[in-house]
C-alpha cells in the first residue's frame, strides 16, 4: 500500500519534471530558432532563399556577407555604429563619473537639487522627445552630423549612469581618497587616480549597458541623418529593407553582422547586462 | 583668505557637475521647454514664422483627430497582451527555474537573448518569417495541411496587430523572467518548509506563500510593462509601417507621422504632451494601487 502510493508520487513527480523540462525546451527553441532561420537564410542565394525551406542550406554562400558588407553598405554602417558606440560610452563614463563623484563626495550649494533634477528626468516620460531634439539640432547646425548624434545619446544615458555611480561611490570607503588628499593629490587627481579605478564594477555595468543601448538606437539616427555615410546599422537595415525588398538573403546577412557583436558581448558579459537592465528598470 | 579659498573650492566642485548639467540643460531641459512652446504653435519645421495658435492643437487632438484615439487603443491592445501572455509566460518560466532545475543558468542565458536584440532586428527577422508568399510560417501551415490558415499575416487588419503584439511579447518575456526570478529567489526557503510541515500542498504553498510575497515584484513588472509597451513603436514601424488602415498605428508612430509626413511640428508636440500626461496618470494610479495593496 505504502509502496504503491510512493510509486504514484514518484511517477507524478517524474512526469511533472518532464513536463517542466519540455516546456522550458520549447521556449528555448522558440527563442533560438528565429535566429537560426535568419542565419540559414543569410547563406542562401537570391533564388534559394525563396525556395529552399531547409534551415541550413546544402550550399553555403558565405560570399553574401562580402556583398552585404560592400554593396549593401553594411561595412560603412558597421564602422559608424562602432564609432558612435565607443564615443558615446567614453563620453558617458567621463561626464557621469565626474558628476556622480561630486554628488557623493564634494560639498556645494544646490547639490541635492541638481541630483534630484537628474533623477526626475528618469521618472518623467517624454514621448516624442525626438521632435524638439530635431528642431534643436537643426537650430544649432548639428543635425546630420556625427557629433550632434553622439551628444544627444550621451544625454540619453546620463541620468541612469549618474545614479548608479553615485550609489556606488556612497558605499565606497573613503580611506584611500583621504590618504591621497593628505599626499597632496588634487580633487581631479583623486577622481581619476583613486575613485574611478575603485568604481570598476559599476563602470562595467554602465559601459556594457550603454553600449547595448547605443548599438540598438534607431529613432534619433533615423531623424537626424540624411546621408547614408553617417548612418548606423539599425537605420542601415531599415533603409536596405526599404530599397531592396526582395534581397532577403543580403538583408539577413546584414542582420547577422548587426547582432554578432551583441551576442558575443552578451555571452561574455551577461552578468553586467542583467544588472544594468534590472537597475534601469527599478529606477525608471 | 580662508573664505576666498573656500569660495574657490566650491567653484571647483561645480566644475565637476558642469559638463553633465550643460548637456542635460541643452538636450533635456531645452527640448522639454520647446515641446510646450511648439505645442501652442502651428509650424511646418522650415518657415521662419511659428504662428501662435493657443490651444487649437489640443482641441483638434481631442475633437477632430480620427486616428489618435484608435492608435491609443492599439497600443493598449499590445500592452494588454504583454501584461497577460508575456508576464504569464515569464512567471511560469521563473517558477520552473526557481526550483533549482538543472541547466537553470543555461535557460537564463537563452531567454535573455531576445531582449538584447534591437526592435529593428527582431521586426525584420519576424517579418521574413511572416512573409506571405515565401515565409516560413505559411510554408509550415501548408506542410501541416492547414492551408485554410495561410494568409498575409502582416498586411491584413485582422491579424497584423496581434502578430506585432505576440512578437513584442517574444522580445520582452525574458526581461520579466529575470526580474521575477530575482524576486522568487529572495523568498526565504524556510517559509516553504514551514508551510509543508503544516500540511500545505504545492498549490497552497504557491497561493499562500509565493503570491503574497511576490506582489511588490508583480506591481513593479506590470508598471514597467505598461510604460514600456505603450511607448514602444519601432517594432510596429518595422513590421507594418505603423499604418492606421492596418490598425497598426500607435501614439508614437502618429507623432512621428505628424512630424515627418504632415510636417506639423506643433501638432506633433501637442500629441507628445497629451501622451506624456496620460502615461504619468497611469503610473501614478499604479503606484497608488500598489501602496493600497501593501497596506492591506
Amino acid at each position: 500500500m505504502m509502496n504503491k502510493s510512493s510509486l504514484i508520487y514518484r511517477s507524478r513527480r517524474f512526469m511533472g519534471g518532464f513536463g517542466v523540462n519540455l516546456f522550458l525546451l520549447i521556449v528555448t527553441a522558440a527563442c533560438i530558432f528565429p535566429l537560426l532561420w535568419m542565419f540559414g537564410s543569410s547563406l542562401k542565394t537570391q533564388t534559394t532563399v525563396f525556395s529552399d525551406m531547409s534551415v541550413i542550406p546544402k550550399e553555403l554562400h558565405w560570399e553574401n556577407y562580402y556583398h552585404a558588407w560592400t554593396e549593401g553598405n553594411f561595412g560603412t554602417y558597421f564602422l559608424n555604429s562602432v564609432i558612435y558606440t565607443i564615443s558615446v560610452v567614453i563620453g558617458i563614463v567621463l561626464v557621469s563619473s565626474l558628476a556622480a563623484y561630486a554628488f557623493s563626495r564634494l560639498q556645494f550649494p544646490g547639490r541635492n537639487f541638481f541630483f534630484y533634477m537628474f533623477l526626475a528626468a528618469m521618472m518623467i516620460p517624454l514621448p516624442g522627445a525626438f521632435v524638439p531634439l530635431y528642431v534643436l539640432m537643426e537650430k544649432i547646425g548639428l543635425r546630420n552630423t556625427p557629433h550632434g548624434y553622439v551628444l544627444c545619446l550621451i544625454n540619453v544615458g546620463l541620468s541612469l549612469s549618474i545614479f548608479l555611480l553615485k550609489t556606488f561611490f556612497d558605499k565606497m570607503p573613503k580611506d584611500l581618497e583621504d590618504a591621497a588628499r593628505i599626499d597632496g593629490c588634487s580633487k581631479l587627481g583623486i577622481w581619476w587616480n583613486v575613485a574611478l579605478p575603485l568604481a570598476r564594477p559599476a563602470l562595467a555595468v554602465i559601459v556594457i549597458f550603454n553600449s547595448l543601448n547605443v548599438w540598438n538606437e534607431y529613432i534619433l539616427a533615423l531623424i537626424l541623418f540624411d546621408e547614408a555615410k553617417y548612418m548606423p546599422l539599425q537605420v542601415g537595415l531599415s533603409t536596405f529593407h526599404g530599397e531592396f525588398v526582395t534581397q532577403y538573403h543580403l538583408l539577413m546577412s546584414g542582420i547577422t553582422i548587426t547582432i554578432i557583436p551583441i551576442i558575443l558581448v552578451y555571452i561574455f558579459m551577461q552578468k553586467h547586462i542583467v544588472k544594468g537592465l534590472t537597475a534601469g528598470a527599478v529606477v525608471g | 583668505m580662508r573664505t576666498k579659498s573656500s569660495v574657490k573650492s566650491t567653484l571647483e566642485n561645480y566644475l565637476f557637475i558642469l559638463p553633465a548639467v550643460a548637456i542635460f540643460a541643452i538636450f533635456y531641459i531645452y527640448p522639454f521647454y520647446e515641446t510646450f512652446n511648439l505645442g501652442l504653435r502651428a509650424w511646418d519645421g522650415v518657415s521662419p514664422v511659428k504662428e501662435f495658435v493657443g490651444l487649437s492643437n489640443f482641441k483638434e487632438l481631442f475633437l477632430y483627430d480620427q486616428f489618435w484615439w484608435p492608435s491609443m487603443w492599439h497600443a493598449g491592445y499590445i500592452t494588454l497582451i504583454a501584461l497577460t501572455l508575456q508576464n504569464a509566460l515569464a512567471l511560469s518560466l521563473a517558477l520552473a527555474c526557481d526550483r533549482a532545475i538543472r541547466l537553470g543558468k543555461f535557460y537564463r542565458l537563452v531567454f535573455f537573448i531576445p531582449p538584447v536584440l534591437s526592435e529593428v532586428v527582431v521586426g525584420l527577422v519576424w517579418k521574413w518569417i511572416f512573409e506571405p508568399n515565401y515565409g516560413l510560417l505559411n510554408h509550415w501551415l501548408v506542410v501541416l495541411g492547414l492551408d485554410q490558415l495561410v494568409r498575409s499575416w502582416l498586411s491584413s487588419p485582422q491579424t497584423a496587430l496581434t502578430c506585432v503584439a505576440i512578437i513584442h511579447s517574444w522580445k520582452g518575456f525574458g526581461w520579466g523572467f529575470i526580474i521575477l526570478l530575482a524576486g522568487l529567489q529572495t523568498i526565504d526557503r524556510q517559509l516553504y518548509e514551514a508551510a509543508r510541515v503544516d500540511g500545505a500542498n504545492s498549490w497552497q504553498r504557491f497561493w499562500h506563500v509565493t503570491i503574497p510575497l511576490m506582489i511588490p515584484v508583480f506591481v513593479l513588472v506590470s508598471i514597467l510593462t505598461i510604460l514600456g509597451t505603450m511607448q514602444a513603436f519601432v517594432l510596429v514601424l518595422t513590421m507594418t509601417g505603423g499604418s492606421p488602415s492596418l490598425g497598426c498605428s500607435v501614439p508614437v508612430t502618429r507623432i512621428l507621422g505628424s512630424m515627418r509626413a504632415s510636417l506639423r511640428f506643433g501638432y506633433a508636440c501637442a500629441q507628445g504632451i497629451i501622451f506624456g500626461i496620460i502615461l504619468l496618470i497611469v503610473s501614478f494610479i499604479q503606484i497608488r494601487v500598489s501602496r493600497k495593496m501593501k497596506q492591506a
